[in-house]
């Protein structure tokens, strides 16, 4: 074992796919951050907000004013020196660094995307993205290498892997597969679609596309690694990615994911691709090609391939750490993010904030639009340490105001995949008599109903 | 071997789906809701007879006030203040409309921002120049400056007819009063027009999905009218829900003794006709939010939500039952009443908000980001 393992470490293959990998996922971000921008969505979710809700632990990450601008401009800028090869190490850190402040702002707008766009980046850290066709080892020849490490691509494959597989394995449970909920509420919405709209009416298209989508997700990284299937299943991510995007507002993800894809493809056409891009670009790709492997030293390659180890430990821990709390997943979301739980709730709520003077019984209501936008409202509607935060904001507040003897309840109601809404907190709770932590939330209140399923 | 498997059922399911997408103009055993027919009902069995039911109240009350003006007489008063009530009563029926040129024009603020200024009506009465058009007036003109103008100068009648005969400005007060008329009646003609011309036909074909279809940002706009004009505007402000201090002053037409709760009342029978698609001044209905839940409960065997809310629109009407014909005296005497209005209310802004519009699939807010 050990020594199939050691054996694999010192397996080397072609550098180009990585090489592909690096230009297209530094493209794709940069893309992204200007789409961000030209939609003024900087502006509207980073700063025109008064308030911010921020993850256990990372309170100090704001946004800073029009600054915030700065730190897209650093963002994109970086995601362009990584898709150049233009001082990558630094370049793919400060994107890492800067893309991840960006997500940790505020948690409202959480997306597992966003996580794997931080995560990947991170990765990427650790990998010689630059060995092979970048402006670093243009300049430097000493440092280009036609070859490197095998598990310097196959970290990268087992990440996507890890998503893949984990996304499919969450949609085994009893709402997405035996009531193809969530489904059932969002394709019927889309009836104006051409040619699907009729069919998205359809009770059986609706369970097609949850069992199909669970089975996509599951078995998509076996098809991409088994040699055979690949061609096949590249087509598949192609359908089912354009199909998401034509159905889902999931911006530039699904372009990501097939152009990620790619890596698990032989060397061959990443190569043809290169080949392409040096024809429009006038670059010598020949340079590259210099048949030269790249070795680690056994120091660093001990340091690098820990690393990677403990990565991957968490990557796959992480996500079943849910199975420390009681209750169900859906309806406490302890343990639902960071885990590649994707699409597989339809969650609205409405959350009507009580102040009590604990002295004088006197009461108010909170006008929530008062601080919070209408999209910040709606995912604190439906998330305990949403509310949670926002409760002990409100009580700060109201305290220079001048109020005393401060209480603060919720009359919270939440409706999950299209079961009626029922009470979520207990609103006899003063949720100042709580703090925020990793501890299990007792104000919430139980699920009337049961979701089996992983 | 797993792969293998895997691989062919797969294949199989693709082949499935482009088997299917072929045919799908034959499968209609199940079709989608005909949002097309339910924007025909709303426009033209519902908002359009809405608009010009109340156009006629309004031009009453354009031809009463200026009756009044060229004879300022308490019989004139009295007959001038019926029509005023009455309009008030009606504009209650097409308050919630508020796209096109509604929109465009402020319609709602203008014809009923309050409470009214008073202070500031009367300083632009006295010195005589004054410009309706401004947004900055929102709250010296409409029915709460009309309140205010009939109903709140003086005690009695004939103290409030002296402000157009023998006060000191009483040419500005008759000036005043008509130009506020006159706008309440020329801003309801506009949007009526509009909708009688080019928007009845934009808003029925905007059939999208999206939300600039036009059922999506309608919805959004019913909802909001709900909570926020009806829930907080005629009951939660005014009872201090939100600050623990009842101001009896935000009272809707609070000069007018005896007429909020009937405005309340309209209001809230306007909204629930409308959820069962009811057809203005008729005993018929047509495709609905009723309608639509009922189908799409067809599909999804959940709660029977249309009739959750109906259930709970009758438990807020019983509740009015216990309110006092004048808000600010139930204010005044007993304001529990009142927030036990808004906890009935509340209780439909989540079915709506939250139950209602998952059913539908239409969110809530605007911001148009990425989803997962």
């Amino acid at each position: 074992m050990k020594k199939a393992f050691s054996a694999y470490l010192n397996r080397y293959s072609e550098a180009a796919p990585l090489a592909v990998f690096r230009i297209f996922f530094g493209i794709m971000m940069f893309l992204s951050i200007i789409r961000f921008w030209w939609h003024g969505w900087i502006e509207k979710l980073y700063i025109s907000p008064q308030f911010f809700f921020s993850y256990y632990g990372f309170e100090w990450v704001k946004p800073i004013g029009d600054f915030t601008y700065v730190i897209f401009i650093i963002c994109g800028l970086s995601a362009l020196f990584v898709a150049l090869g233009f001082k990558y190490r630094l370049a793919i850190i400060t994107f890492f660094l800067s893309f991840t402040y960006i997500e940790l702002m505020d948690k409202t707008t959480y997306l597992n995307h966003y996580y794997f766009i931080s995560i990947l980046s991170f990765l990427l850290i650790f990998l010689p993205a630059n060995a092979y066709y970048s402006i670093d080892v243009w300049r430097k020849p000493k440092k280009s290498f036609q070859k490197i490490p095998s598990w310097c691509i196959d970290s990268i494959k087992l990440l996507i892997a890890i998503v893949y597989f984990y996304a499919g394995i969450a949609k085994i449970n009893s709402d997405w597969l035996l009531e193809a909920m969530p489904l059932k509420i969002w394709l019927p919405s889309k009836y104006d679609l051409p040619l699907l709209g009729d069919l998205l009416q359809q009770e059986w298209v609706h369970y097609f596309f949850s069992w199909s989508g669970m089975l996509y997700d599951i078995a998509i990284p076996f098809l991409l690694l088994y040699k055979p299937t690949r061609i096949f299943a590249f087509v598949l991510v192609v359908i089912f990615h354009l199909v998401t995007r034509i159905l889902f507002p999931i911006g530039m993800f699904p372009y990501i994911m097939i152009v990620s894809a790619l890596i698990f493809f032989d060397a061959g056409i990443h190569h043809r691709i290169l080949r392409f891009l040096s024809g429009i670009f006038r670059i010598t790709k020949a340079r590259f090609d210099n048949g030269l492997v790249k070795h680690y030293k056994p120091v660093k390659r001990k340091l690098v391939i820990s690393v990677l180890g403990f990565f991957f430990l968490i990557q796959i821990l992480f996500p079943w750490r849910y199975l420390l709390y009681p209750g169900e997943l859906f309806w406490t979301e302890e343990g639902f993010r960071f885990s590649w739980r994707v699409m597989l709730m339809e969650k609205a709520g409405y959350a009507q904030f009580k102040i009590v003077d604990e002295e004088s019984g006197k009461w108010f209501y909170v006008n929530n639009s008062e601080f919070l936008t209408p999209f910040q409202e709606k995912q604190m509607a439906i998330q305990p340490d949403f509310i949670l935060e926002y409760a002990h904001f409100l009580a700060e507040h109201f305290k220079e105001k001048g109020h005393e003897n401060i209480q603060v309840f919720v009359e919270n109601h939440v409706a999950l995949n299209g079961r009626k809404s029922t009470l979520y907190i207990d609103p006899e709770v003063n949720l100042l008599d709580h703090r925020d932590s990793f501890k299990l939330k007792t104000f919430l209140l139980p699920f009337h109903d049961t979701i089996k399923g992983l | 071997m797993k792969n293998h498997k895997l691989f062919t059922l797969i294949f199989f399911i693709s082949i499935l789906i482009s088997c299917n997408s072929d045919d799908s103009k034959k499968s209609t055993d199940k079709d989608s809701f005909d949002r097309g027919a339910l924007l025909e009902n709303w426009a033209d069995n519902i908002i359009i007879p809405s608009f010009e039911n109340f156009a006629s109240y309004t031009t009453d009350l354009e031809e009463k006030t200026e009756a009044f003006v060229q004879e300022p007489s308490e019989a004139n008063l009295a007959s001038l203040r019926a029509s005023y009530e009455e309009a008030y009563i009606q504009y209650q029926t097409v308050a919630m409309f508020g796209m096109g040129r509604a929109e465009t024009i402020n319609y709602r603020m203008f014809l009923n921002t309050y409470p009214v200024d008073e202070a500031a009506v009367k300083g632009k009465i006295e010195s005589g120049s004054y410009n309706l058009e401004l947004f900055t007036s929102y709250d010296e003109q409409g029915f709460p400056a009309l309140d205010l103008l009939l109903n709140g100068l003086a005690e009695e009648d004939a103290g409030i007819v002296e402000f157009y005969t023998s006060h000191a400005d009483a040419s500005e007060y008759r000036n005043y009063l008509q130009a506020v008329s006159t706008r309440i009646n020329g801003l309801t003609q506009e949007v009526l027009a509009d909708w009688q011309n080019s928007f009845r036909d934009e808003f029925v074909s905007n059939t999208a999905s999206s939300n600039t279809g036009s059922v999506d940002r309608f919805t959004n706009d019913y909802v909001m009218y709900y909570e926020k004009n009806l829930r907080s505007g005629k009951i939660g402000i005014p009872a201090g829900a939100f600050t623990g201090n009842p101001v009896p002053q935000n009272v809707e037409a609070k000069y007018s003794e005896g007429l909020s709760k009937d405005l309340y009342l309209k209001a809230l029978e306007t909204v629930q006709n409308f959820f069962n698609g009811k057809h203005f001044g008729k005993s018929e209905t047509g495709p609905s939010y009723k309608q639509y839940l009922d189908h799409l409960n067809s599909v999804k065997n959940s709660a029977d939500l249309s009739s959750l809310i109906n259930g709970q629109f009758d438990v807020i009407k019983q509740q009015a039952t216990n309110l006092n014909a004048d808000f600010v005296e139930q204010i005044q005497t007993n304001n529990s009443v009142m927030l036990q209005a808004f906890d009935e209310l509340q209780k439909n802004v989540v079915l709506m908000k939250v139950d209602m519009l998952q059913a539908l699939s239409i969110s809530v807010d605007y911001v148009d980001t990425d989803g997962d």
